[in-house]
Formats: structure tokens, sequence, C-alpha cells
């Protein structure tokens, strides 16, 4: 790790919590950041002690998306492949959150713009402080919301709302933002970092296994036909019925006591 | 040779062979192949056994042949490898294979599916032939199995770049018949290799060699092959059961006869 880690990264309780660490560049993204979290993703991914991830932003902003300073275009100069960009980090990242077998909390502290926005909305679980805002920010450059984004908009706020979102850039406040379903609760300023503590904790203590598969079925709903959909729900159910979470959660009901759940 | 580097499991009548050399992603290395080719042949032999499943790890069915053999080979020690004779004994298989793949299945891995019955796979599964990478080129029914099987563009791109097609995409095409969650792509194709091997052994064993034939003829001879088959069943005393039993509603007892 570098002396001045662009993402920070905390294990407590089963929590890992990643945070983006630019706040001059409001959590802005450049190569060697996206390196930093793609490692500290990976965290996520093996430790099997990590049992929810919470992702947020240091300073005033979440992730203002791809940092402008690194790209370097000026007019006259030859296109650069925006594309090479979007297949190398950012849709590796959506990628690998929204297959992640374990919860993610996005506690989204300030602004998400852009790819930020979208990450954000990748979170299976979004809360945002009051004084968060979503913007679709790419129309305004001539660009396609992109790492998921033009995907997750019309998912979480239906067809209308994405299309103006998308092509007007306009700001969307946390209070918008929860009245068209787009994310989970928003907070006050100040109790954003307790709500989503105590949530995040709670989550760490759940059958993350069964939890995983339910991350699998709900995605997968995007896609699938109800018929495709049944037969997945079936297939999960199984493997689901064989954790040992679901033996310690039944005989926890029968017995009247609180599950002690591993994960597993 | 270790006897490890296959580990085989019988339930009911059907075996199980699991490639095991996690520590060199199961490559086929040409020893490799001919203890598979023996085991295959054993249960071809054995008449408690009816369908052969094929599996690998969760992250590789099998990773190509051994590029340390590869690396050795000269034209006059290509010229007489005794792998094409290994690949040929699979191919003569009578009972049906089916595969069941997670991870990669790349290069002679791949092969080793095209030549089985069925093939179904995982999502992670990811299936190629990047010998054209190594400046080799397919060399075990790659370049034949393949076209048959997905048509001529998409065969042209897998060969030449190389690169790899993903479970939805091979499922889109035709190259694999299921795809299921990792989790369960096992024991969802014993499930299917069960549900093979309870019917009557003579009428599976016509009904592969008939399918197979359709790729080795034209139409009008496969389907002469296809009612020499037929007839030859009619005298089968397994036929006589499975109609009597579907009559008075029942299930089969079939005695191979």
């Amino acid at each position: 790790m570098p002396n001045n880690p662009m993402i920070l990264t905390k294990i407590e309780q089963g929590v890992l919590t990643i945070t983006l660490n630019r706040p001059d560049r409001l959590n802005s993204f450049n190569d060697e950041m996206h390196r930093q979290l793609s490692d500290a993703i990976k965290i996520a991914e093996r430790d099997d002690t990590v049992r929810c991830l919470v992702i947020t932003g240091a300073g005033k902003g979440f992730c203002a998306g791809q940092d402008l300073n690194d790209r370097n275009v000026s007019v006259g100069e030859k296109a650069p492949d925006l594309g090479f960009s979007v297949e190398t980090f950012y849709n590796p990242l959506i990628r690998r959150l929204t297959h992640l077998p374990k919860p993610i909390i996005c506690a989204v502290n300030g602004v998400a713009a852009g790819a930020g926005a979208a990450i954000a909305l990748a979170g299976d679980i979004v809360i945002a402080a009051k004084s968060a805002s979503f913007i679709q920010s790419f129309c305004r450059l001539g660009l396609v919301p992109d790492s998921g984004g033009s995907w997750f908009l019309p998912q979480l706020a239906g067809h209308a709302r994405a299309m103006g979102m998308a092509l007007l850039g306009d700001k969307i406040s946390a209070e918008q933002a929860l009245q068209w379903g787009m994310i989970w609760q928003v907070t006050e300023n100040e109790d954003l970092v307790e709500t989503v503590d105590s949530l995040a904790k709670h989550l760490a203590t759940q059958p993350t296994y069964g939890l995983g598969l339910i991350k699998k079925a709900i995605y997968s709903a995007a896609t699938n036909t109800l018929d495709e959909q049944l037969d997945l729900e079936r297939d999960l159910q199984r493997l689901g019925g064989r954790s040992q979470d679901y033996r310690e959660g039944v005989d926890a009901f029968l017995n009247k006591r609180t599950p002690q759940f591993k994960g597993k | 040779m270790d006897t490890n580097w296959i580990l085989s499991h019988q339930e009911n009548r059907v075996l199980t062979l699991t490639l095991n050399r996690p520590e060199i992603r199961n490559a086929l290395s040409t020893d490799f192949l001919e203890l598979l080719a023996e085991h295959l042949e054993q249960a071809d032999n054995a008449t408690d056994i009816g369908v052969i499943v094929i599996t690998g790890n969760s992250r590789f069915f099998a990773a190509g042949a051994d590029l340390k053999e590869l690396q050795k080979q000269t034209v006059a020690s290509a010229t007489t490898d005794r792998r094409p004779q290994i690949w040929r004994r699979i191919s003569l298989i009578s009972k049906p294979i089916i595969t069941a793949v997670n991870g990669y299945a790349l290069g002679a891995g791949f092969e080793l599916l095209l030549a089985s019955d069925i093939i179904v796979a995982g999502e992670s599964a990811r299936f190629g032939l990047p010998e054209i990478t190594l400046g080799l080129m397919p060399g075990a029914g790659g370049t034949q199995r393949l076209i048959r099987s997905v048509g001529k563009s998409l065969a042209m791109q897998m060969v030449l770049t190389g690169e790899a097609i993903t479970a939805k995409k091979a499922q889109q095409v035709g190259l694999i018949s299921e795809i299921y969650v990792d989790d369960l792509v096992l024991e969802s194709a014993q499930k299917l290799a069960l549900r093979i091997a309870n019917h009557a052994p003579l009428a599976v064993r016509s009904a592969k060699a008939a399918l197979n034939n359709a790729q080795e003829t034209h139409l009008s001879v496969g389907l002469q092959l296809e009612r020499q088959y037929f007839v030859t069943l009619a005298g089968t005393e397994d036929r006589l059961e499975g109609i009597n039993a579907f009559f008075e509603k029942r299930d089969p007892q079939f005695t191979g006869q």
C-alpha cells in the first residue's frame, strides 16, 4: 500500500468497510484507485470472516465517477478509447459487486455522480445521508451512463424517470431517490454512520450463504422469464436447504431461542 | 501414473469419473488421457453400469493438453503419437458419456467434451480452443466436431481467435444442453445419467449409435441404419417389458436381454 492510500479498509465484527479516499477530488477514480479498490474487494471475496461489505466515501462526496483530470483529452487530439477503461475497471467492478455472495451496503455520504452514482446504486442496500445526491452526469459530456448505470436506472426508477435522469443529468436528492424507490433509506447527515454501522453488524450475523443465494435470485430475475426464475428458485432453495444455517434457523425457531448463524 | 488421477464412484447404474489433477489444472497429458480411456473401457464392459459421467473440479474441467509434452514434440514424434489412438478408443465407447463442466474446458479438455454425448455446465463454465495462440491448432476433433455442433462462423471464430465462450453462449448455440448453478451441476448430471441408465440398455446403446451415425453418413444411409437398429430392438425382451409396463402402469424391469 502506498503511504497515501486511495482506498481505506477496516474489518470489524464481520463487516469490511471500504472507504473511497480521495476527498479533495470528491473520491473520483483514477487507474491507481481502481487497482486499490480491486485489492480491497478481493478481501471481501476471499475472507470468510467478512460477512457484510460497506462502501462509503471520505469527506464531502461519495464518488464523482471518473476523474476527468486523468483523461487529458483536448479538441483536435485523437479520440481516447473510453471503452477500454470501462472494460478494464468499471465493468469488472460492478460484476464483482453484484456477484459477491454477501450483502453490500452503500453508505452514500454525499454526491454520487456518473459512475459513482452507478456504484452507489450497485449496493444491495443503499442508505443515503439527507445531503447526498445522485447525478447522471454523462449526458453533459456526450457520454452514456456506464458501470451499469443504464441498467440500474430503469430497473430501480422505471423507464420514464430513467430517461429523465439520464438525458437531463439533473441532480436527484436523497429524498427524491427514496421516493422513487431507488434507495432503501435516508438518514440525517449525522446519523448515517451509526445507521449503516448497526445495520452492517446485524447483516454480518445473518445466514450469509442464504443471503448470497437471495442476491443471485434477485439479480437473475431481471433477465429471466418467470418460468426460468421458478427453476432457479428451486435450485437455490435446494442449496439453501443444505446449509448449516438453515438447520440452525429451524432448530432455533422450534426451540424458541436466538439462532447463531455461521454464514455457511 | 497415479491411480488418484481419476476418482471413480459408482451409484446405482451411474459411474462418475472425476478428473483429479488440480495441480496441473487437469491438463490431459497422454498418460492421463490413457488412464481415462482405460476407465471408460472398463465401464463399457461392466454390466452394472449404464451411463458414465465425467467431471472436473469447480475451477477446471480440464485446461488443455500437457504443454511440456507438446514442447518436446517433433514431426516424427507427432506422426507416431499414440494420442489419436486413445481418442479413437474414447469415441468407441458404446455407453452414453455425460460431461459435467464447471470452470474452464480448454483445448484437449474442450475436445473431450465434444467427444462426449451430452454436455451440461455451470454458469462459470468457459469453453475454448486456445491452441492457435500457441502456434498450434486443435488436433483431437476440435475443428471437426465443433463446426458440426455450432456452425461455421462461431467455430471459425473460436478456433482462429482462441478466445473462450461463456456457458450462456454455449447453450444458445446448442453446444451444451443445460446450464445449472455451479454447485448443482454434477448432481444434475448424475440425475440425468440415472434417468438414462434406467432405460433398456440395448435401446440406449442402439439410440446412441444411431445418433452418432448422423455425423458419419448421408441422411438416406443414416435412415437405413436407424431402421436396422430399430428392427433389431424388436427382438429384445426389454422391448416387450417396456411396452407391457407402460400398459400396466408400472416401472419396467429391464434385463438387458
